[in-house]
């Protein structure tokens, strides 16, 4: 056991550290120490571009989505290779949260089931961050149950071959900065939910899409609202066959969980610093046998994510696919830190009320604390995970399905009239 | 970045495994617990003959010469059995303290009888309720000869040699290797939680003791030992943990209620899956136990507790669900759900409380912090 790289990897990091080095946005580093969760904290220019910027230089340099086929843009490396340049990108990977979902789970899905034109026109620009893509999957009616959506795209009268597409999405992260969409719609609610699904990518800037931007519980508003009304896509757009939608989700789904999931961590050295500075009873709070169970307890969650994290990256180092142990990542962490923010404003006593960037602990606290109830909801619920964990890796039986073989028009929703 | 064990140790592993499983597996510790005998004899003999007491021990002193990564497969496969054996006391902690500390003679006295299987070494730290410390130690030793109290003393009732904190004739506490077959030496046995690992109270009154390691080192000595100790202890409870998630899934996959497999319902399901996080997180933990402890990695103070809290936790979560999951029949003295819920809970106190290591952990993460801002 090490945690020392290979000679090649030693090479290739050092290779990385100095490009990085030469080139990096060093002027947004101050800013980017201080960012906090939901927020990256860059207020000297517009975020937006420099996150484009960054990403457009690592393209140019042959950076971009390192483990993809140079043909579509990418730099054609190990996934080991992916692993030490996130590493060594450090700070500045904050300023890739704008095509996390476009790289890490559209390209994916683009890249699996698209034919080659499309690829090569889709997928450079995906990774050089000139377009940016959203996940146009949830509803209003299905989050979780997500094969229950509603989203109607019908073949056009006129003989086009075109689709026309109405509906509506929501929780839509990114679409107010996106070009593209990926699109899954229902196209026969005469059988059942997962059968009657297709799947498309849209252009966001196509007649009849509106995107409206949801002020979220944080204050923020990073996710949106997306209604298509008569919107007309080519049947070119389509991937996989009509009917094929649910198994094209999958693709998407499970590169979302490994996007979501890795390498998060839970706040706790801000926590430890914390406890430190601030005192109780006029000592500091870390020699207080209460706090130090709860900081102990903490400790061992973080300290668990990271080293489950260094076995996957063992795995990949050897060549091999990472186990089961890495659908606990999301899970873990966001209950984590929900609880780690509630304790560490209870420390900061009254003042854990204050919520400021220049206030108590620059307001990180307070920003996981309003941030991390979403952590447990996206990208699969923390009840979700808990039965894809029982299983898919226990080997448990499925839930009981009232739906399962019934056509979509028959099936009771909540939002539905009868 | 290697955070796996090798292929030969892999092999290692699946081999104790099988000696173990075709030795009755569980049944062994239901034997010893059930019969007068403090340990499994025949089957601690089994593990001596198959080198794995000795896996850690050089060969100059009776032993395999492998490494700590060896005796961390082992001590996982010895977990998943809750083997009745006293190799904790005598391996984890005896011998590991004569390697530390011991004299050249001291290790030739004992380590090859301890490799052997030959003799049995014990712990004798402790000293009545509460928390140990060093404050606590009453125990004295005066012109060579022992007296005092240990107790609970882990494998005392069994044992030949302990390694023993007392205070030396100028007051500061050291460690002594004493003949527990020599003179001024009574024991009585202790009834405990989990009778398949032998406790005692050892009572010495002017034993004949011997000087393991500086005069008035002993905690700090003391706690070296229990450091290693703990991460191998700890990969005891990781095999512990990971057998009763096993069980507590089978039988979610066979028992039916209501029509359904108990598994179904969610509330199973979803313990299950919390079992399975907890055993996880103690799983990559003990990894980076045992690379501190195989690299002897400045940081294996941290891991050691990040690896003892760790898998304590994961045991003890994982084998109280397991009854839980088994409704009555987990009550029952028949199913075996109870035997890993009292080894769970005794692990979890061998080498002090997991508080104690809370306590630690912090203590040892902010001294790093301390010394990483200065
Ligand atoms: C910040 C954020 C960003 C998001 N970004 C996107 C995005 O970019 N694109 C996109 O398509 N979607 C996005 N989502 C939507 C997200 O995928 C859904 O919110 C999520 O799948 C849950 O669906 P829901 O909100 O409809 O809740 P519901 O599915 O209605 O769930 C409500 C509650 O019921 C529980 N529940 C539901 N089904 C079960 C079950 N079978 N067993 C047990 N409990 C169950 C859930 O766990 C939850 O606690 C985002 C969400 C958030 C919060
Ligand atoms: C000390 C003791 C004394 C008892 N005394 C009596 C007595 O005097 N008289 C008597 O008649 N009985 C008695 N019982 C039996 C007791 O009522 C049953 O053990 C209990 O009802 C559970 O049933 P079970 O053991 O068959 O477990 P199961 O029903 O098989 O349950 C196994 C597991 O599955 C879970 N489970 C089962 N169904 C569901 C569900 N729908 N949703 C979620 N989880 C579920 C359970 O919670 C449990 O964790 C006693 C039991 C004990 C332990």
């Amino acid at each position: 056991m090490d945690f020392e790289d290979t000679p090649q990897e030693a090479a290739f990091r050092a290779e990385v550290r100095s490009w990085i080095d030469a080139n990096a946005p060093k002027h947004l580093e101050d800013q980017l120490k201080r960012a906090n969760f939901g927020d990256i904290g860059i207020t000297s220019e517009d975020p937006i571009a420099a996150c484009k910027s960054w990403q457009k230089k690592k393209a140019d340099a042959g950076w971009a989505c390192l483990h993809w086929p140079k043909e579509y843009g990418g730099g054609n490396r190990t996934p080991m290779e992916r692993v030490i340049w996130n590493q060594e990108e450090g700070l500045f990977r904050a300023l890739g949260g704008l095509f996390t979902i476009g790289q890490g789970m559209c390209g994916p899905t683009v890249m699996a089931w698209a034919d080659e034109e499309a690829k090569r026109r889709l997928l450079p620009p995906l990774s050089s961050g000139e377009e940016v893509w959203c996940q146009l999957f949830s509803e209003p009616a299905s989050g979780s149950d997500l094969a229950g959506l509603r989203t109607r795209a019908v073949k056009a009268e006129d003989g086009s071959g075109d689709w026309i597409i109405n509906g509506q999405k929501i929780w839509t992260s990114g679409a107010q900065n996106s070009d593209w969409g990926l699109l899954i719609t229902r196209t026969d609610a005469d059988v059942p939910k997962h059968k009657g699904l297709t799947m498309f990518y849209l252009s966001m800037h196509t007649p009849g899409v509106e995107v409206r931007p949801i002020k979220q519980a944080n204050g923020q508003s990073s996710f949106n609202e997306v209604y298509f009304t008569d919107v007309r896509i080519p049947d070119a757009q389509r991937l996989g066959a009509v009917g094929q939608g649910w198994e094209v989700s999958l693709t998407t789904l499970m590169n979302e969980r490994l996007s979501i999931g890795s390498g998060m961590s839970t706040g706790f050295p801000s926590l430890l610093s914390l406890c430190m500075d601030v005192e109780i009873d006029g000592k500091p709070a870390v020699q207080d046998s209460n706090v130090r169970s709860k900081l102990a307890q903490f400790a061992v969650r973080e300290m668990g994510l990271k080293y489950t994290g260094m076995r996957a990256i063992t795995a990949l180092s050897k060549g091999e696919t990472p186990g089961p142990e890495n659908s606990i990542g999301k899970l873990v962490a966001g209950a984590t830190m929900q609880d780690l923010a509630m304790f560490a404003l209870d420390l900061q006593g009254q003042s854990g009320v204050i919520w400021e960037k220049d206030g108590p602990s620059d307001g990180r606290f307070q920003a996981i604390l309003m941030r991390s109830p979403a952590t447990r909801i996206e990208g699969g619920s923390d009840e979700i995970l808990r039965n894809i964990i029982g299983e898919r890796v226990l080997g448990l039986p499925g839930d009981i399905r009232v739906d399962k073989t019934v056509a979509f028009k028959d099936i009771p929703t909540s939002g539905r009239k009868h | 970045m290697n955070l796996d064990f090798s292929d030969e140790q892999k092999a290692l592993k699946d081999q104790v495994r099988r000696f173990l499983e075709d030795r009755g597996g569980v049944a062994q510790m239901r034997a010893v617990l059930t019969s007068d005998a403090s340990y499994d004899k025949d089957l601690y003999k089994g593990l001596a003959e198959l080198g794995v007491l000795g896996a850690a021990i050089p060969e100059e002193f009776g032993g395999v010469g492998l490494s700590h990564l060896d005796l961390c497969v082992v001590a996982e496969e010895l977990g998943r059995v809750i083997a009745p054996v006293p190799v904790a006391s005598s391996i984890y902690l005896v011998a590991e303290a004569l390697l530390q500390a011991g004299s050249q003679a001291q290790k030739q006295a004992w380590l090859p009888r301890l490799a052997a299987g030959e003799a049995i070494g014990a712990f004798a730290l402790n000293e009545g309720e509460g928390r140990m410390g060093p404050e606590k130690v009453r125990a004295s030793v005066s012109g060579g000869k022992l007296t005092g109290t240990k107790s609970p003393v882990a494998d005392g009732d069994c044992a030949d040699v302990a390694v023993v904190a007392a205070k030396s004739d100028s007051g500061k506490v050291s460690l002594y290797v004493v003949d527990l077959n020599g003179p001024g030496v009574e024991r009585r046995t202790l009834n405990s939680i989990d009778p398949s690992r032998g406790q005692a109270a050892l009572t010495f009154t002017n034993a004949p003791a011997e000087l393991l390691g500086g005069e008035g080192d002993g905690w700090h000595i003391a706690t070296q030992v229990m450091d290693r100790a703990a991460i191998l202890i700890a990969y005891e409870q990781l095999g512990g943990a990971d057998r009763a998630l096993e069980m507590a899934r089978d039988y979610a996959l066979e028992r039916m209620a209501f029509g359904r497999q108990i598994g179904s319902f969610q509330a199973i399901k979803h313990m299950l899956a919390d079992m399975y996080v907890s055993a996880t997180l103690a799983r990559s933990n003990c990894y980076y136990g045992a690379w501190a402890l195989a690299s002897g990695a400045s940081e294996l103070p941290v891991a050691a507790a990040t690896a003892r809290v760790s898998a304590s936790q994961a045991f003890q979560h994982c084998s109280k669900n397991n009854i839980q999951v088994h409704g009555g029949m987990g009550f029952t003295f028949e199913y075996d759900c109870h035997l890993f819920y009292r080894r769970a809970n005794a692990l979890a106190l061998a080498l002090g409380s997991v508080s104690t290591w809370e306590d630690l952990l912090v203590d040892r993460m902010t001294a790093g912090n301390a010394a990483a801002a200065a």
